[in-house]
């Protein structure tokens, strides 16, 4: 359904972030994208979404292909209208407006109004809390309703791809734990293909049917989530459990000792 | 007694008609975060247009306010295409000094093709004869410009409140970056804020043209309307309506009393700038101006 090809991203017309970077993300399934801080990832999302243009970053080589179409170079507000839409790192809820004029802010490229009303409930039916403080300010909310919030504005678009940049950012556990299992009710249920950032790779993992690895703008290892989690490099540097299984402690950690050899 | 109510019906109309101005520049200031100094010049070359095709053109009132609104609309969309668009991003000073620019460019343009004189509508857009209010007499221009501009006022409240490009704008005014991950068109919201912007200055012009006439002062209109922004907080569309009314009535009561209880003359154009200075310091963000919203 998409498909980044060897894609490279320069700001500024200086500072290059993606270095030839590639993923693809299958219909109806949750794919992953982890990494480092830095790492490129928010980048990666950015260049599919088009929202780079307004960081002066540009996509310089490479293609980004959506159901065969180039999307690359088009203005986000087309690309939302083609069915990607993008939930940034950090909820960036519209403060000033009520909860209920963010979610009918996500609908904005859409014009079937009985749909919009339709798909109002169905974010509601997901989000209970949001029902009850529809006509607060969002400012005002807490952080966990706030990326709820963000979640349901996103799927107020309607989007056939949804691309989730950090959800569980600055959330307790228990919500981390509540909002995954809302993205995959709506990967199920709605049948929305995700692009999931995460830095929380344990979770990430069970989610994702697939997934990419990222370091210094380059995918580093991809594959099945199973086979991922698996992997030792991926144990050792993302999952924090040690070869022989037990979870590592700083104490004995000898990191010189295993180098990342990104072997699948 | 009747004396102190003239004073009050006439603050309420200048405050309505400084309300309707003010209401353009906070929507320019809050979805696009430009200052425009150039708001009361637009106002003129609004009145002046309008002036144009009512007695040169001796076109019929009705076709000459939409005309002049149409007009303003053209003027609005080549203004922000050709002079805002391409600063987008660049230093807040620059967008000023760029504002303080083209209102130097109105104004003489202004002065070039309709010269200096005052001119007044002829034939006047509202009949002469007053109307007597419970034994008041009140020119029906004042009356009309009041019921006009509420009217309007209220409208745009509406505007933003309830339909999907108001809250687009609201959107769009808190993040532009946000807005555009909504597929929300930022260059067109700019484009539409500076459209009504106009607009309203126009009909705000027509109006103090139709009660002062119009001359090369009516620029200083935009100036005097700062108070009323201030006073409401820079970026709330009520807070503009508000602090526009309160103004016009603090300026023409502190300008009557003080004209005859001491004799002292010309209080009207330093007054809202007095009070400008007390807001400022008591209430920095104004009556209903957005506090950074921060949660504990």
């Amino acid at each position: 359904m998409l498909k980044v090809n060897n894609i490279e991203v320069v700001y500024n017309d200086v500072i290059l972030v993606l270095k030839g970077l590639s993923l693809e993300c299958e219909e109806g399934k949750i794919t992953t994208l982890l990494g480092a801080n830095g790492a490129g990832k928010s980048t990666t999302l950015k260049a599919i979404s088009g929202l780079l243009k307004s960081e002066e970053g540009e996509v310089t080589e490479g293609t980004i292909e959506f159901n065969g179409e180039r999307i690359n170079g088009k203005d986000p507000e087309e690309i939302v209208r083609m069915g990607i839409f993008q939930c940034m790192e950090g909820r960036r809820v519209f403060e000033d407006l009520t909860a209920h004029e963010n979610l009918l802010c996500g609908a904005y490229t859409r014009k079937d109004k009985a749909g919009v009303r339709r798909d109002l409930d169905l974010v509601y039916d997901f989000f209970p809390r949001l029902r009850e403080r529809r006509n607060q300010l969002a400012g005002y909310l807490s952080g966990g309703e706030q990326q709820m919030l963000a979640i349901g504005r996103a799927l107020m678009a309607r989007p056939q791809l949804m691309l989730l940049d950090e959800p569980s950012l600055g959330l307790a556990p228990l919500l981390v734990k509540e909002i995954f299992s809302i993205i995959q009710k709506i990967n199920e249920e709605e049948k929305t293909t995700i692009l999931l950032v995460e830095q929380n790779a344990n979770l990430a993992l069970k989610v994702a049917t697939y997934g990419y690895i990222m370091e210094n703008g380059k995918v580093v290892l991809d594959g099945p989530s199973e086979k991922l989690r698996e992997n030792e490099d991926v144990k050792e540097f993302y999952l924090g459990v040690g070869e022989s299984g037990h979870k590592r402690s700083f104490k004995n950690a000898k990191h010189y000792k295993r180098r990342k050899r990104w072997l699948s | 007694m009747e004396f102190y109510v003239q004073l009050l019906i006439s603050g309420l109309v200048l405050g309505s008609i400084y309300a309707l101005v003010a209401l353009g520049f906070a929507i320019i200031y809050k979805s696009t975060s430009v200052v425009n100094f150039a708001q009361g010049e637009f106002l003129m070359v609004g009145a002046y247009f309008c002036f144009s095709m009512v007695v040169q053109y001796q076109v019929p009132w009705l076709w000459a306010f939409l005309i002049t609104m149409v007009f303003s609309v053209v003027l609005a969309l080549l203004v922000e295409r050709l002079v805002l668009r391409p600063m987008i991003g660049e230093p807040v000073i620059s967008i000023i000094m760029v504002t303080i620019g083209l209102s130097s460019v109105l104004r003489s343009v202004v002065t070039a093709v309709w010269g200096t004189q005052i001119k007044t509508y002829d034939p006047p857009l509202f009949p002469d004869t007053p109307i007597n209010l419970a034994g008041i007499p009140i020119s029906q221009v004042y009356l009309w410009s009041f019921g006009l501009s509420i009217v309007l006022l209220v409208l745009f409240g509406l505007f933003f409140k309830y339909t999907k490009a108001g809250i687009a704008m609201r959107a769009t005014a808190f993040s532009n970056q946000v807005a555009l991950s909504m597929g929300i068109s930022v260059k067109r919201i700019f484009a539409l804020a500076w459209c009504i912007s106009l607009v309203v200055s126009s009909i705000g012009g027509i109006l103090i043209g139709n009660i002062n006439g119009i001359n090369i002062a009516l620029g200083h209109f935009g100036l005097k309307v700062f108070p009323a922004v201030i006073l409401g907080g820079l970026d709330s569309i009520l807070g503009a309506a508000v602090g526009g009314i309160i103004i016009g009535v603090l300026e023409n009561f502190s300008d009557g009393l003080l004209k005859t209880w001491f004799g002292l003359q010309g209080i009207k154009e330093v007054a809202p700038f007095v009070f400008l200075v007390i807001i400022l310091m008591v209430k920095p963000y104004g009556l209903f101006g957005t506090e950074e919203i921060e949660r504990v």
